[in-house]
């Protein structure tokens, strides 16, 4: 790459070409006011508080996009560009519903209020009419429009990213919003429910719904039997709720407060995925063997689901019918769980804790049942379980560590790195190794599959199977794994999707991190990085020497892929269509 | 098919002799040669005032009196004289007739055309040529004025290629392709100083440079025709009288670039220039004009037509090639410039119709032709949209360094009703107002923007006393706030805080501060929007507060708009020592304001008047006034 010599502020640089002002001045250590930028999803310049001056050019220039040049002299505090800057976040906060107070990110950090304070804005010199428009209250995702700033990161991420594409912008001039498809509510377009749009909202313009009290309720019943699920990707993320560095494990502090909070269980979904792996492998060598469709295509991402009935409703044969590890378990603790320990299923509340938001559209899917009752009762993200950590005064750090409830308290490294990218498939890969074999592999940790590279693609062998696999993760990439899938261009025996890019580990669910924090810093590789920290210490890495599923299937399902494993385990799907009935 | 350039000539020189009556004006034609054409002007103004009836009663009276052999009817472009519409003309005696109705075309028959005699009821002013080849009568509106964008309007039958190679129609186009390498005509179009017409003024020689100097197998030209300035109307003029010398430039452009593909980006609000264009391309592609190898020499060249849906920002470069792309017509920051990275992301030129309209001329008579009309800093002519309080109404070209006070009381015909002048704004919404002692400054780009406003497309509203410059100045905002594409909060916001404090200065609601706010937020406003249209938003606040603040202050501190424009600040009044009780205001009152009888003095509730002045209007004996 070549280089050029530039100035900033008096600094002399010499930088990448391909550098913005904004890179450049990171540099040496000026930090450039950003509200609407996010590196590699919106970079278009368009909120105006990166603005600096460039000698030449009479107007201000948006640093975040403006490339550096050969002699180019910026200037990133003169008056002109500090004034500019607060006026700018002057006007966007006179159209902004400010009830800081009772806004969700009150007490995680808004950027808005952050930028307001960075720029010293001590009142709003320019007040007139702002806008009152109707929220959008989904199973998964609440829009607030009074509060969207339209700095468009969601619409990148919705659109460019997934290619879901159910937001964009509507109207003009200060009618601008970010609105769906002829206004409907999300809830009835093609969206996911992946929440992405979630993790890069700046302001509290976008967040899951709140099933809080929910939980609250159900724990202060005394005729209620509270039992709560953890998703792998959680313990990984949680933490950072509470100021920790991003990717910290903090299991053992998570079971801790999850008892202060007065559940009655305490599990590990880890379990379910454990589950998961003997349905999945069983079927894949099922229809590996016997000529069933192929690729056998993961069925744990509910949004990835949902992107599937929506956009390639003639491939959803190819889906596993195994329910997620979430519905799975929530399916085994209302039935052999409660059966053991003498409990009404009907009061026994299965709260999940998920990384994610479409995890509770999918808790609410009709067919998620058994005999009536419902598999899971409430879902949480990782975020609202922070939240309700920290509404009660847990000092969460300071936590000693406590461990998982048996009968399920001991799941297995392969079910903990379910919650990165390509972990569903390593998973997979273990086990079918072994059972295909019948001897138990050393070699155990497949480097192909890691990684976040967009699509991944390996060639494994099990026993005298050859696998061809295929990795995909973000919706983007997994329209364009599935377009080669379907067209033919491609073939593979087993493919795993997640909708998040990276995975669980990035899902809609989680602590959010700041743009100026995800610009730099690659959240999902440093949350992977724990859940991989943590396969390698546990003394099982592999789902089927679980000892409580070997347990389960003996005392309660019997065969893996047999008649109450299908029972209990596993689900069917609905072509679902975009808008042409609408 | 022309296969060459030598068929083109020939074609040319054949088309010429049955256009001849319309070029010169035979002052004794041959009695057995005498034939006649009678343009009658097919577009804009005079469409609306109903010359296509004109046209049609002019087609009826050729077949009653069996005159199909002698008199043909063309409908032209536009002459420029719109208040004066619809305007007709008879070749070869070169008479121009204005405001002719259908009714009227009888006795044009009658008189004119079978007895010899002209109808001097329905003449232009005194019809005088000066020369025979003057084509035009010479009164000022059109002596002073200089044709070059507009040189065929008015004459051609624009759905005629023929009769635009008959004028040395794509002869420019063949000199390039026989004479010149594409750095040749890069530079004769540097030498000759145009610059770009659309608004910004940047010179189109280096424009193309810009954009020919980047490796790229894939470029694009564009006509920018999406005319949006209310008033404005230079652009459909051409597009709709002389289509082909866009298209002819087009090819020109494409081949000094290196592009194949051009697009025309037209607004579908044009529906008559859209029309023409698409006839055009398709007699250019019959021609063999736009085919693979051009007049048999190795290039080729496309032309698309693409519409607009009506949005102002999307005549702003970067929004427009969105718009193309068919997305959401936004602009982009730059760089990068569209030169590098345009439509598709593909090296891009972007040229306004009017600029497009100068280049085959340019070519065809040389830089040094061109760079001897105008100013130091702005060549050539510039067509104006003449509006607002003037009596000729319309569309006039005139070199550059013309000054305001010739374009308005010589060409223009001075201010109606022989009221005061106030302010001129030039530039559209985006541009600024230009008070009296302005009159005499010579227009060109520089100069423009150096009192605070711009050329922009063209548009000249001229105000008289009777204006309010504040309301004036909330007039051009709100145009700007609804024409703001949302993308940056200085432009989607920052306009819509400084029309809600104008709105409230016109209401009478105003604070000192206002006014600070007003500037701080239009400083602003400049510096940090987006793009063109939001940089330029505030100049019209900008511009009146800086030649008109004392009007500002009256209705802020004394709560009065001098202008007597402001309804919440004026009062209609009864002068009672005038008035004679005759009750007329009373009965013409819509909202029954007015109370009073032969007895009772008449007096008006200023609660219930809504201040549309009728009364003042009606009353015969001038007894109501405005208290302002």
């Amino acid at each position: 790459m070549n280089k050029v010599n530039i100035t900033i502020d008096g600094i002399k640089l010499y930088v990448p070409e391909d550098y913005t002002i904004l890179e450049a001045a990171k540099e040496v250590s000026i930090n450039i006011p950003t509200l609407c930028f996010l590196k590699d999803v919106n970079e278009i310049g368009c909120c105006r508080m990166c603005l600096v001056e460039v000698k030449g050019s009479s107007a201000l220039q948006a640093a975040c996009v403006h490339p550096v040049k050969e002699g180019m002299e910026v200037f990133t505090h003169t008056p002109k560009v500090m004034e500019a800057r607060k006026v700018n976040l002057e006007l966007i906060l006179s159209n902004h519903n400010a009830s800081c107070q009772t806004c969700t990110r009150s007490w995680m950090d808004c950027e808005l209020q952050a930028l307001a304070n960075k720029l010293s804005v001590d009142m709003v010199r320019f007040e007139g009419e702002s806008k009152k428009l109707p929220l959008d209250v989904g199973v998964s995702i609440v829009r607030d429009p009074n509060k969207c700033i339209l700095c468009r990161r969601c619409v990148s991420a919705c659109k460019n990213i997934q290619t879901v594409g159910v937001i964009d912008m509507v109207n003009r001039g200060f009618n601008t919003q970010v609105g769906s498809p002829f206004g409907m509510p999300l809830s009835e377009t093609p969206c996911v429910n992946c929440g992405q749009c979630i993790n890069y909202c700046p302001v509290g313009a976008l967040h899951e719904k709140d099933d809080i009290d929910k939980v609250w309720e159900a724990i202060y019943d005394p005729t209620k039997h509270v039992v709560v699920q953890t998703a792998p990707a959680v313990r990984v993320a949680l933490g950072e709720d509470f100021g920790m560095p991003i990717g910290t494990p903090v299991t053992g502090k998570m079971v801790t407060a999850l008892r202060m909070l007065g559940v009655d269980k305490v599990f590990d979904t880890d379990t379910g995925a454990d589950l998961t792996i003997m349905e999945e492998v069983a079927e894949l060598i099922d229809r590996v063997r016997g000529g069933g469709k192929l690729p056998l295509i993961t069925s744990c991402s509910p949004g990835w689901i949902k992107f599937c009935e929506h956009n390639f409703p003639n491939m959803l044969d190819h889906l596993s019918s195994c329910k997620s590890p979430q519905q799975m378990f929530g399916s085994v603790l209302k039935s052999y769980y409660a059966e053991k320990n003498g409990l009404d299923p009907k009061d026994v509340v299965v709260v999940s804790i998920m990384p994610c938001t479409a995890k509770k559209f999918e808790a609410a899917r009709p067919e998620m049942e058994v005999n009536g009752i419902r598999d899971v009762d409430v879902v949480l993200t990782t975020r609202e379980l922070g939240k309700m950590i920290y509404d009660i005064g847990i000092d969460f750090p300071d936590l000693g560590d406590s461990t998982f409830d048996n009968p399920f308290g001991n799941a297995t490294g392969a079910g903990v790195i379910f919650g990165a990218t390509g972990g569903v498939m390593e998973a997979a890969l273990r086990t079918a190794a072994d059972l295909l074999t019948g001897i138990s592999a050393d070699n155990i940790e497949y480097e192909p599959v890691r990684g976040l590279e967009g699509v991944k693609a390996a060639t494994v062998q099990a026993g005298d199977l050859t696998l061809r696999a295929a990795v995909a993760h973000g919706l983007g990439n997994a329209r364009k794994l599935m377009e080669k899938i379907e067209s033919g261009e491609e073939e593979f025996h087993f493919v795993e999707i997640m909708a998040c890019s990276g995975g669980c580990v990035n899902g809609g669910g989680q602590p959010l991190q700041l743009s100026n924090v995800r610009s730099w810093t690659d959240v999902r590789a440093e949350r992977a990085k724990g859940l991989y920290t943590e396969d390698r210490g546990t003394f099982i890495r592999k789902s089927h020497n679980n000892p409580a599923v070997k347990k389960l299937y003996k005392e309660y399902l019997g065969m893996a892929g047999g008649s109450r494993a299908h029972q209990l385990l596993h689900t069917h799907y609905e072509a679902r269509g975009n808008y042409e009935d609408k | 098919m022309i296969k060459n350039s030598k068929e083109l000539t020939a074609l040319r020189d054949h088309a010429r002799q049955s256009m001849e009556i319309r070029l010169d004006r035979l002052v004794d034609p041959s009695p057995e040669k005498h034939k006649i054409d009678i343009l009658v002007c097919g577009v804009a103004g005079c469409a609306s005032s109903g010359s296509l009836k004109v046209a049609d009663a002019i087609e009826e009276q050729i077949k009653a009196n069996g005159l199909g052999e002698e008199v043909k009817v063309i409908k032209t472009g536009c002459f420029g004289l719109c208040a004066e519409g619809p305007i007709m003309m008879v070749c070869p005696e070169h008479v121009m007739y204005t405001k002719v109705t259908p009714e009227d075309v009888e006795e044009i028959f009658e008189e004119h055309i079978k007895g010899g005699k002209i109808v001097k009821r329905l003449l232009a002013g005194e019809n005088e040529y000066e020369e025979i080849k003057d084509r035009l009568p010479q009164i000022p509106f059109f002596s002073m004025q200089k044709r070059i964008a507009l040189n065929n309007c008015g004459i051609i039958d624009p759905e005629n290629i023929e009769e635009y190679i008959a004028l040395d129609g794509y002869q420019a186009l063949a000199k390039v392709l026989n004479e010149y390498e594409p750095d040749d005509v890069i530079d004769e179009i540097k030498k000759s100083g145009l610059r770009g017409r659309g608004g910004g003024g940047f010179p189109t020689g280096r424009k193309w440079e810009s954009s020919a100097v980047v490796q790229d197998h894939e470029k694009y030209v564009i006509c920018n025709a999406d005319e949006g300035d209310p008033g404005a109307f230079m652009d459909r003029s051409i597009l709709e009288g002389d289509p082909h010398s866009v298209i002819e430039a087009m090819i020109i452009n494409g081949y000094a670039v290196g592009s194949h593909q051009g697009y025309i980006y037209v607004r579908a609000e044009y529906p008559v220039a859209v029309q023409r264009l698409n006839v055009a391309i398709k007699q250019a592609k019959e021609y063999g004009l736009m085919v693979k190898n051009i007049l048999g020499k190795i290039f080729d060249f496309d032309l698309e037509v693409r519409l607009g849906a009506g949005a102002f920002v999307c005549g702003e470069g970067s929004a427009l090639m969105t718009s193309i792309e068919g997305k959401r017509g936004e602009p982009r920051p730059k760089p990068p410039r569209s030169a590098e990275k345009g439509l598709w992301k593909k090296p891009t030129v972007l040229n306004n119709v009017e600029t497009y309209a100068n280049v085959p001329q340019i070519i065809r008579n040389g830089a040094d032709w061109f760079k001897g009309i105008g100013t130091e800093g702005s060549k050539g002519t510039k067509v104006f949209a003449l509006g607002g309080k003037i009596n000729n109404i319309g569309l006039v070209e005139v070199p550059m360094g013309t000054t305001l006070r010739e374009i308005i009381y010589d060409i223009g015909g001075g201010i109606p009703g022989g009221k005061a002048f106030k302010a001129a704004q030039t530039g559209g919404p985006s541009g600024g107002c230009l008070p009296a002692d302005c009159l005499d400054t010579p227009i060109d780009y520089d100069s423009l923007t150096k009192l605070g406003s711009m050329m922009g497309s063209g548009g000249l509203i001229v105000m008289d006393e009777d204006t309010c410059m504040v309301d004036l100045a909330r007039f051009f905002l709100d145009f700007t706030v609804d024409e703001s594409c949302g993308k940056c909060p200085p432009c989607r916001i920052g306009t819509k805080r400084m029309h809600e404090i104008l709105v409230r200065i016109t209401e009478g609601k105003g604070e000192p501060e206002d006014l600070e706010r007003l500037e701080v937020l239009a400083k602003n406003i400049k510096a940090s929007a987006l793009c063109g249209l939001g940089q330029s938003a505030p100049n019209p606040v900008l511009s009146t507060m800086k030649y008109f603040r004392d009007e500002y202050m009256a209705h802020v501190v004394d709560k009065k708009c001098p202008a007597g424009v402001c309804k919440s600040m004026v009062k209609f009044i009864i002068d009672t020592d005038v008035c004679r009780n005759c009750g007329i205001c009373k009965k013409n009152c819509p909202t029954g304001a007015i109370s009073g009888d032969k007895n009772t003095p008449f007096v008006i509730d200023q609660d219930k008047c809504v201040k549309c002045g009728v009364c003042m209007e009606k009353c015969p004996f001038k007894s109501i006034y405005k208290n302002a």
